[in-house]
């Protein structure tokens, strides 16, 4: 186990990174020990992949140390920290998937003689490597006709190499099963027990608590705390997350008026798709705030995706107003007046090309097909009053969408939507990434919309955004619903409760 | 508002048309005659009409290349298109008694077929489009080799000549033929919200597709479109030789038609179509030759300005040297605030 | 030892021997040696050109600036041994060391400058053969007694077929080519960069440094080409050899490589090629069918073996962690933040 008393492996101190907007490590301080397996936590855009990118020198960072065993390293790029034994993982498994496995293990390191490779004994090296993660599988098969998990523990092989001191998981379970999951794990503490620091990113709690030591949060670029993991209630963590601190919540008093008597827009039911999400239930009435709530990871964008169409689910089925719709594309969804804002802007949402005027007139032109354009003076003056009305901030309207900030890129696109006069909104993280102006504009502008009778289902990490406005709230988990809470019962406190139970 | 937009396109959008103007300009001085027209019969000549007269094929061609690229997309194989819309003119104008009209149909019919088996390779079975074209492009010549039976066919057709080497209202026929189908494009793209979807479709497909766009469709209708404008160059090449030449006609005129939309300043990585710019780089490809020619340097230097041409373009809009002047021209601006 | 790697390859053998068998089947005179040794030295500059593009290719790049290499290497060795007199040997090492710098400065731009492969070697495409023409108009003889040795010795096989210099020039630099590939280090990081570029720069990679010996690479293939093909031809013309660069992409793929990079054996190429030479050989052994089934019938197994790869692909991919290139369903994975 973890001897505080031990001088650590590598410590961080001060770490700063900033991106232009945006203050992704703010003064962040940790330390690694050997033996130990930390796990990092937070939210999308705490600061989690910066810091790791800074450590395995995909990033420079503006300020700060990096001390290895008392030393200071500078780690300008992945060959640095790999020299200084700092071994990474990702998530996206990053070997090459057209080469064997043994041509994987030994790539860049393959023995030689007089300039050419030896394969046999390349062969012998990687079933070494296999050896040391508990693999036996044939290092001339192809890397592709394995498994994740199998593919994963290669990855693992890899990184472990001769001298690997430091050893980051960066969501290594996110596509393995239980029984994987448990192999990953058995590795870890075998790795542990060698010596081996781990660096743990994940967002599954159970797995959290089933193998860290230590859990260090951070929440918007800055780090929350450090706690020992037997010390920490799930609640308590939840709450550290989500950057609520559960005691100081009082139940908030709501004045959302009951919407029961309304009729349901869109109903889901036993709606799913494998590997993906399981079976959902859920009934949207009109002129009402459903709020999707759950940690990264849990199947809020699953849903999302599942409701408008834009994956297509292979389980349950669909009403839209009392009728049994098929719904599975977006145009299907456009017709029947649904609307979806996705989470990822930049590759799902804008044009950047595009200027600002054909970004918003493109879901109703696209509606009224491409024979009936719309007239340039229409389309102005649809652009004109839209930029207007959710005060978007642009030196003109053919500027190209690329070069708005973030807050006025989102605006955009729910102008987009709101052209088209929905009767049921999606929105993806509405408020991710965007300045605190325009998060408020965009929080009024939900409250509108709902009062004019709009239907909208919001997805949301903000806890406390989604008590400010939701009549009700589906709370998801490891990729399925676990509760819905309604009316007076919505509070952060339940809802925290609901994520960590 | 309108002003400032036109103020912004200034830059990219004059960068090409200064460029042929200063061609044009350049050559004059060094070619005396280049600028004189003469009226001969009532039919205008001239270095400048004669320009636009051999720009044809590569405008038609680099029409359809500019809607392809807009769409992220490539089309190899309009060269091998236009040996076999050639081939299918010439044979059936030689051994049919076909009216001139509907041999005219059947050569752009199958000019269409090829765009469709591409935009179908490239739409439906998601091959990427320079394998997808490829195809065609190395079996191509070899249809048109079987279809006129391998040899050079020569023909005689008032009608289908006319379209090669005559006059329309006192204009070369086919530069009036190329103006009006570029009008056409032109109109539809601008005046139909189809511009915007290939743009759309071409700068972010997975956002198109969840506003509603039916990019596969788009994609397929970009193909033929490309097969419909290579079929129209292959009838004008045909009819100025009064002859298809399956080895040989519409050789290389792929590369000079992306190198237009290139010259336009369009990404090959899709998003922006710019069709009047498109023409543009066609014309100043075109000058460049007759400029060469004219001026008595060995016709050969040519290529060399071609591949000269082609670098400096590629070098000045690559990321990496955009990049360098803008850290470059921020770091100047920061040192003059310094002081 | 096999895995579904070695699938289009075989299939591209399978083909050979069925497209040869029918041969020795059908007509008496296929099946004397002569048939097989002249198929090598016909293709065997096309064969080099396919060797060295098929590095190109498995790095998921494309070099379509081989054919006016080869043209713009003949022309150079004609003008430094019949205008400047320089013996053939050094005039060989001159036009190799250039052609080699060429395709090095495409790889510069290509890997420095972040312009895609197809653009850049289309300028060197002009380029060359422009250059071909600054040297000469004409297509002119090449004068030595080196040259027409070389094109006369041969070492004779049972039967009437013999190994010219040029086809075992070409076997060499083949096995130099399969070698490099499969025994090097730098052979495997071409593999790499091909499978997944963003991936192996993260295992450490050199992707430019890579990049740039690649086209290097096949400028010096291309050059190689183009002597052989000059020792072929005895001549040098600038207009030689237009439209190889496609038979080589053609024999490249015919051969099983991915045109999307990363699988492809250098071997394959050399299958590819001779494919191609033999329906060239039976068209002209049967005498009614005209050459240009050749052409459709290279296009014919290129669409055969694109859609075969391609549902190679669409089947191997489904066990891999990364998403197909046209799914229909968005990519799950949440790319954290917008800092990035």
């Amino acid at each position: 186990m973890t001897d505080v008393n031990q001088p650590p492996l590598l410590s961080i101190e001060h770490i700063n990174k900033r991106f232009p907007g945006v203050r992704a490590l703010n003064d962040v301080s940790l330390t690694f020990h050997s033996g130990e397996v930390h796990a990092l936590l937070g939210e999308n855009g705490a600061g989690k992949s910066t810091l790791i990118k800074v450590l395995t020198g995909i990033y420079a960072k503006d300020s700060g140390d990096i001390t290895l065993e008392g030393r200071k390293v500078h780690i300008k790029n992945s060959q640095d920290a790999q020299n200084s034994g700092i071994r990474t993982v990702y998530q996206e498994i990053n070997l090459i998937p057209t080469m064997t496995v043994a041509e994987n293990l030994t790539l860049l390191d393959q023995p030689r003689r007089f300039g050419m490779i030896r394969w046999r004994s390349a062969h012998s090296q990687a079933r070494e490597m296999l050896a040391r993660v508990g693999l036996d599988i044939d290092p001339n098969s192809l890397l592709v006709s394995h498994s994740i998990a199998v593919q994963q523990m290669v990855a693992i092989a890899r990184a472990l190499g001769s001298k690997a001191r430091l050893l980051i998981l960066d969501e290594p379970t996110a596509s393995l099963d239980s029984d994987e999951i448990a192999r990953l794990f058995g590795l870890m503490r075998q790795l542990k027990a060698q010596g081996m620091a781990i660096i743990f990113v994940t967002h599954f709690l159970d797995q959290v608590y089933a193998i860290s030591d230590t859990i260090s949060v951070l929440r918007n670029g800055s780090h929350v705390g450090t706690f020992k993991t037997r010390a920490l209630s799930q609640t308590e963590l939840v709450g550290h997350m989500l950057g609520k601190d559960l005691d100081m919540l009082q139940h908030e008093q709501r004045d959302i008026t009951e919407t029961e008597e309304k009729p349901v827009v869109l109903s889901l039911s036993q709606v799913g798709k494998t590997g993906m999400l399981k079976p959902v239930d859920l009934n949207l009435r009109q002129g009402e705030i459903v709020g999707l709530a759950g940690l990264l990871g849990s199947g809020r964008t699953e849903l999302c995706e599942l409701a408008y169409g834009a994956a297509r689910s292979d389980q349950g089925s669909k009403t839209w107003l009392g009728q049994s719709l098929p719904i599975n594309t977006p145009k299907q969804a456009i017709e029947q007046g649904m609307a979806y804002c996705p989470e990822d802007r930049k590759h799902r949402g804008i044009i950047a090309e595009l200027s600002v005027r054909e970004n918003l007139i493109l879901a109703l032109q696209s509606s009224r097909g491409w024979w009936s354009r719309i007239p340039m003076a229409e389309q102005q003056a649809v652009v004109s009053e839209f930029i207007e009305r959710l005060s978007i901030k642009t030196s003109d309207m053919e500027k190209p969408i690329g070069e708005l900030s973030g807050g006025n890129q989102q605006k955009v696109i729910l102008a987009r939507w709101l052209v088209t006069n929905p009767k049921l909104l999606i929105l993806d993280e509405p408020t991710r990434g965007i300045d605190v102006g325009a998060h408020h504009d965009i929080l009024n502008i939900i409250r509108e919309l709902c009062e004019e009778g709009m239907s909208l289902l919001v997805a949301s990490s903000e806890v406390e955004e989604i008590v400010a406005f939701a009549h009700r709230v589906v709370v998801l988990r490891d990729r399925g619903k676990v509760s819905e809470i309604v009316g007076n019962q919505i509070s952060q406190k339940s809802i925290i409760q609901a994520i960590a139970q | 508002m309108r002003l400032k937009r036109s103020m912004r396109w200034e830059a990219r959008t004059l960068a090409p048309i200064i460029s042929l103007f200063l061609l044009i300009v350049g050559t004059a001085l060094v070619v005396p005659g280049f600028l004189r027209l003469s009226i001969v019969d009532g039919h205008i000549y001239g270095s400048l009409i004669d320009i636009l007269h051999r720009s044809t094929p590569t405008a038609l061609i680099a029409l359809g290349m500019a809607v392809v690229i807009g769409t992220k997309g490539i089309d190899l194989s309009v060269g091998a298109i236009i040996a076999i819309c050639g081939a299918v003119t010439a044979v059936l104008t030689a051994s049919t008694e076909l009216h001139p009209l509907i041999v005219l149909g059947c050569a752009v019919l199958a000019g269409m077929v090829c765009g469709l088996w591409n935009g179908t390779l490239v739409a439906v079975f998601g091959i990427q489009p320079i394998v997808a074209t490829l195809i065609l492009m190395v079996a191509g010549r070899g249809i048109a080799q079987m279809i006129t039976g391998g040899q050079i066919v020569t023909f005689h057709s008032d009608f289908i000549n006319a379209i090669g080497n005559g006059f329309f209202m006192g204009l070369p026929a086919r530069v009036v033929l190329a103006a009006v189908i570029i009008a056409i494009t032109v109109l539809v793209l601008r005046k139909t919200a189809l511009g915007m979807f290939l743009e759309a479709v071409g700068g972010n497909s997975e956002a198109s597709r969840l506003v509603g766009i039916d990019s596969k469709l788009l994609i397929l209708m970009v193909y033929v479109f490309s097969g419909f404008c290579a079929a129209l160059a292959g009838v004008i090449i045909a009819a100025d030789i009064r002859g298809a030449d399956a080895n040989n006609a519409g050789l290389w005129l792929e590369l000079d038609a992306i190198l237009a939309v290139v010259i336009a300043g369009a990404s090959l990585s899709g998003g922006r179509i710019y069709l009047g710019l498109t023409i543009v780089g066609a014309l100043i490809i075109q000058t460049l030759t007759t400029a060469i020619l004219t001026s008595g340097l060995p016709a050969q230097y040519n290529l060399i300005v071609k591949a000269s041409i082609i670098l400096l373009v590629l070098l000045l809009q690559s990321r990496v040297t955009q990049n360098f002047i803008k850290t470059r021209v921020q770091a100047f601006r920061r040192s003059s605030d310094a002081q | 030892m096999l895995n579904e790697r070695y699938l289009p390859v075989i299939a591209t053998l399978v083909v050979f021997i069925l497209l040869y068998g029918y041969g020795m089947v059908e007509y008496k005179g296929f099946r004397d040696t002569l048939v097989f040794t002249n198929l090598l030295t016909d293709n065997a500059f096309l064969i080099v050109t396919a060797v060295g593009m098929s590095f190109v290719i498995i790095s998921g790049g494309i070099d379509l600036s081989v054919g006016s290499m080869i043209a713009f290497v003949g022309v150079l060795l004609a003008y430094l041994i019949t205008g400047l007199g320089i013996h053939p040997v050094y005039a060989a090492i001159i036009a190799l060391l250039t052609a080699t710098f060429f395709g090095m400065m495409m790889g510069v731009i290509i890997a420095y400058f972040e312009i895609q492969p197809f653009i850049v070697t289309l300028a060197g495409l002009f380029l060359f053969r422009g250059l071909a023409y600054m040297i000469n108009l004409n297509s002119v003889p090449i004068d030595h007694e080196l040259l027409v040795i070389l094109s006369e010795i041969y070492v004779p096989l049972p039967g009437r077929g013999g190994l010219t210099f040029i086809a075992m020039a070409m076997l060499a630099l083949l096995v130099i080519g399969v070698v490099v590939a499969k025994r090097t280090r730098f052979g495997l990081n071409v593999y790499a960069v091909g499978g997944d570029v963003q991936s192996a720069a993260l295992m450490g990679v050199p992707v430019k440094s890579t990049l740039v010996r690649i086209y290097a690479l096949s400028g010096l293939y291309s050059g190689a080409a183009g002597i052989t093909f000059a020792i072929y031809t005895g001549s040098a013309y600038p207009l030689a050899a237009v439209g190889v660069e496609l038979d080589a992409i053609a024999a490249v793929v015919i051969g099983g490589t991915l045109l999307t990079g990363g699988v492809g054996f250098v071997f394959g190429a050399f299958l590819g090629a001779l494919i191609q030479g033999i329906i060239q050989t039976l068209i002209s052994f049967d005498g009614t069918l005209n050459s240009w089934w050749t052409k459709v019938a290279i296009g014919a197994l290129l669409l055969m073996f694109i859609l075969m790869q391609k549902a190679i692909v669409h089947f191997t991919r489904r066990y891999s962690g990364k998403n197909p290139a046209s799914s229909e369903e968005p990519a799950m994975q949440k790319v954290e933040s917008t800092q990035a």
